[in-house]
């Protein structure tokens, strides 16, 4: 935990480093749901339907919801820090631009991924 | 400055204050490895959340059927490791930051691994069993 944490003034660039970990423990959680998706598919149609089931109700559909946008914020933002590792990005104005970047997309990729499931679409 | 020692002047051997902190030449691994994997996820997860798309209103026979293919099986098999490496590593630097008390610390570290191990061969098997028959 950096120091004075309770002196700092509200940033960007540390809340999407704060959300960057919580969305990779989320995800990380999230693994259950695809093993339990991938053995159900290996044992009958009756344990697939249980787990279907599930991601059909009220709560699986929000939680996947928060699950899509923490893949999409995990992977825009993940890009993001691989180019801070090349050494591209570090520039204030620039780490503010692609933050914002990553908001917006992580955003915009959650809504058309849901928009595709609820209109049955890209199937 | 009084003159003298000064306070923690050692009586240690170079050796023995190194000793357990890991292996030099080993430090940047953890590093290179969570890169490496991230690398190979960007497409991994592009993969995946298509195939979840094209799945999301088809029935079990079409869902196997889909898994049966031996791209998509393979690159199943693929994503799972990368994705359960990455999460090990990410949740261990989670853990070193928040968890002080050693023994838990200890415990958490073996407990996510093998939950990693545990999950990343469960899912493994069965795309193999899917593929196969």
């Amino acid at each position: 935990m950096s120091p004075h944490l309770g002196i700092y003034r509200w940033q960007l660039t540390m809340t999407l480093s704060i959300l960057h970990r919580a969305t990779g423990v989320a995800l990380s959680a999230g693994t259950i749901l695809l093993c339990a998706l991938l053995i159900s598919l290996a044992t009958g149609p009756d344990s697939f339907a249980a787990v279907r089931g599930f991601c059909a109700s009220p709560f699986g559909i929000v939680v996947m919801i928060g699950w899509t946008w923490s893949l999409f914020f995990h992977l825009c933002n993940g890009i993001r820090h691989l180019l801070w590792d090349i050494g591209w990005g570090f520039e204030i104005p620039r780490a503010y631009a692609t933050g914002w970047t990553v908001v917006t997309l992580s955003i915009l990729l959650t809504i058309a991924t849901w928009a595709c499931v609820f209109t049955g679409g890209a199937a | 400055m009084s003159g003298g020692l000064p306070k923690h002047a050692d009586l240690q051997t170079p050796l023995k204050r190194v000793r357990g902190w890991g292996s030099a030449r080993s430090g940047t691994h953890h590093f290179t490895v969570q890169r490496i994997t991230a690398v190979a996820l960007v497409p991994l997860v592009i993969w995946i959340v298509w195939l979840a798309l094209t799945l999301m209103h088809s029935d079990y026979t079409h869902a196997r059927a889909a898994l049966h293919h031996p791209v998509n099986a393979l690159l199943m098999i693929l994503f799972i490791g990368a994705v359960f490496w990455h999460a090990q590593l990410g949740v261990q630097v989670v853990i070193e930051d928040y968890v002080h008390t050693r023994w838990l610390e200890m415990t958490s570290q073996i407990l996510i691994k093998f939950l990693c191990v545990i999950g990343a061969a469960a899912a493994i098997f069965a795309v193999v069993r899917i593929a196969l028959t």
